[in-house]
């Protein structure tokens, strides 16, 4: 990694940059079936964990979901090891046996993300537990979609940890929709702030195309959570441009009006934050960027797949 | 050699207490959490006071949501803390199945060894004075399904301290089951510190006619079985499995190539439980070369009924042990015996109130 520039625009570029890159190439694999597993891709919704994760410090702790590779990226995770995972090979990150939703490094504080909804916010308030019996300057950030609220879970979690106060921020991706189901048919009630506030988290909402905004809000509400201030969940409004699962567009399926894809695809924020930069910086991040893409895809199919034996391996720690 | 200490008693809960409290001095990453820990009654004395030595953020009461408190136990326990949970009912684990399943049974599997949960669940099946059918339910076999958890089920106080130790050092999820009738029972226990190893059975009482396998609180049924049977002339062996997952088939396998005989006890359901587990795998073991005759008893294929009447009957006793038993050896062509009468006096003196 080069150094850390003073922009946040140029950092937020870079990262969603690289998340962008690393999906479009996802899709154009695709077809060739070398990655043989279900892809819930982050195009669009790339400015939220770039903005959350460029407040973070490489010993914070990160929960997310099987929607994960923006999250991943944006936390510093290793891309040569993501694609290897993949591709299901020997050097992915979990050696082949995680795939695209479960990527996990821990050495950066990228936990490991699940795939049944809402199950690593628990986790997440427990890992916040432990930083704050370990008396640990870190602090924890959750991700999961609006979904999550819809389960038991979550309030049982977020309960909690504003019963303990724990130095936790959740970050609600709202991206309106759980696989086709709209958030309207599924929520009750005045909204998630509102839902959050009721258990004494204070809660703001970012609206989408307003990545700058979005970086700023983080922060602050970061510093508040590493202040010792307690739990704090930001609702931050986002689109999701493909299908819930899988390479493809989904107009088909007409869950959705077009022209609220249409608007969302034209308020790009990877283009409203890359305006903001000159563009010989642009196009420099671009090249850097793109050459590590390249870099992983080539590590990925020059990897090997596991041995037959590795299939009893980690059942059980050691 | 023995010394007095060695002779030490203590009752089983008194015995989980030990385990918990030198486990809490000696790390002082474990800690203990669940609804009613540090209250007055103190988890049937099994955590009773230990909020007052080790201070409430290392033993602490927490609200009625056992999915998230679950969850929340593996993410402290994925950051290197040493959690015990613990459910005055194995009923209420229900509801922390996908925590466990789905996310502690997976951590190290699923990112390669990259993480590890060392959590201890204890879960006590509850039994007797009308406990009824949502406070007696036992699901150890649903546990022993699940690739990825340990399950213990130790009947005696001695294994229970050593199997409590066993699990709060290991870096896996463990899930401990204890009988809420074996908690005021008494047996030696050394006052030093051990583990007891999975995977190893215990020959309660050694026999020549028919391997006896109880499981939890019916390996004390059966030993009284066992001694029931000695009028009828039935020299029965009884092997307490002790650790359910993993479950040491090599010691009930030998026995049972003695004696060509096999009974299995649960406390639990037969159907798909941890008994057809044991017949099943001691079968593919010798089978093919050791014909044996085999029956496996347990809870009756009904919900548990609350007055005393219907459920005395829901369970198996010594009686209903040694009559399957005599059967079992003699055949069914043999004429009729009535074992005599025993107490199952933690059964019978009980009065919880749960």
């Amino acid at each position: 990694m080069e150094e850390r520039t003073n922009d946040p625009a140029a950092r937020l570029y870079r990262t969603m940059y690289l998340i962008r890159r690393v999906e479009e190439e996802i899709i154009r694999l695709y077809p060739t079936d070398k990655i043989k597993s279900p892809v819930h891709l982050s195009i669009g919704q790339e400015a939220v964990s770039a903005a959350v994760c460029d407040h973070l410090d490489r010993d914070d702790v990160l929960f997310g979901t099987y929607r994960g590779h923006a999250l991943y990226l944006a936390k510093g995770g290793d891309v040569p090891r993501m694609m290897a995972e993949l591709y299901g090979k020997v050097d992915g990150c979990a050696r082949g046996k995680a795939g695209s939703m479960h990527l996990v490094d821990p050495q950066i504080g990228m936990m490991g993300t699940s795939a049944v909804v809402a199950t690593g916010v628990s986790n997440a308030v427990g890992a916040a537990l432990a930083l704050k019996m370990q008396k640990s300057k870190a602090i924890v950030v959750c991700f999961f979609g609006e979904g999550a609220t819809d389960e038991g879970a979550w309030h049982e979690s977020m309960n909690f940890a504003s019963l303990r106060k724990l130095p936790i921020l959740f970050v609600c991706e709202n991206n309106f929709y759980a696989i086709y189901s709209h958030v309207k048919d599924r929520l009750a009630g005045p909204g998630l702030q509102a839902r959050s506030r009721a258990y004494g988290i204070e809660a703001e909402l970012i609206e989408d195309h307003e990545p700058m905004k979005l970086h700023e809000r983080a922060g602050a509400a970061i510093a508040a959570v590493r202040r010792g201030e307690g739990p704090r969940f930001l609702e931050c409004m986002t689109y999701r441009w493909r299908d819930h699962v899988g390479p493809g567009e989904d107009r088909v399926h007409k869950y959705r009006p077009d022209a609220e894809l249409d608007a969302r695809i034209e308020g790009d924020n990877l283009r409203i934050v890359g305006g903001m930069l000159p563009s010989d910086l642009r196009r420099s991040i671009e090249a850097a960027e793109e050459k590590r893409v390249q870099d992983a895809i080539a590590f990925a199919e020059a990897s090997t797949f596991p041995e037959d034996q590795e299939i009893h391996d980690h059942v059980f720690a050691r | 050699m023995s010394s007095p200490a060695d002779q030490r008693t203590l009752t089983y809960g008194e015995a989980v207490f030990e385990a918990t409290r030198s486990e809490m001095a000696r790390d002082p990453k474990v800690f203990v959490m669940g609804q009613g820990v540090d209250d007055a009654r103190g988890m049937f004395g099994t955590t009773l006071g230990l909020h007052k030595e080790f201070g409430p953020e290392r033993s602490f009461d927490v609200p009625l949501a056992e999915d998230a408190m679950t969850g929340i136990g593996i993410g402290a326990a994925l950051m290197g803390m040493r959690p015990i949970q613990v459910h005055q009912r194995m009923d209420f684990v229900l509801l922390c199945m996908n925590q466990l399943v789905n996310m502690a049974a997976k951590m190290s599997y699923m990112f390669a060894g990259a993480h590890r949960v060392p959590l201890v669940v204890r879960a006590i099946i509850g039994r007797s004075w009308g406990q009824g059918a949502q406070h007696s339910q036992a699901f150890h076999s649903y546990f022993m399904h699940v690739p990825g958890l340990r399950v213990v089920a130790p009947t005696t106080p001695h294994d229970a301290k050593g199997c409590l130790i066993q699990a709060i050092r290991d870096d896996n999820p463990v899930i401990m089951i204890e009988h809420r009738m074996l908690h005021n029972v008494r047996g030696v226990v050394p006052e030093a510190s051990y583990e007891i190893p999975y995977g190893k059975a215990r020959i309660l009482s050694p026999g020549k006619d028919v391997t006896i396998v109880g499981i939890s609180h019916m390996a004390l049924e059966c030993v009284r079985a066992k001694h029931l049977l000695e009028a009828a002339s039935i020299d029965a062996e009884v092997i307490d499995p002790v650790s359910l997952s993993p479950l040491d088939i090599d010691t009930i396998s030998k026995s049972v190539e003695r004696t060509g005989r096999l009974l299995v006890v649960d406390t639990g359901w037969l159907s798909c439980g941890a008994s057809s587990e044991i017949l099943a795998e001691v079968f593919e073991k010798i089978g093919h070369r050791r014909p044996f005759v085999a029956r496996r008893l347990g809870y009756l294929p009904t919900p548990c009924p609350t007055t005393r009447i219907l459920e005395n009957l829901y369970y198996p006793s010594p009686q209903s042990i040694a009559e399957a038993t005599y059967r079992l050896v003699r055949g069914a062509e043999a004429p009729a015996w009535l074992p005599g009468r025993v107490d199952s006096s933690e059964v019978a003196e009980f009065r919880g109130p749960f």
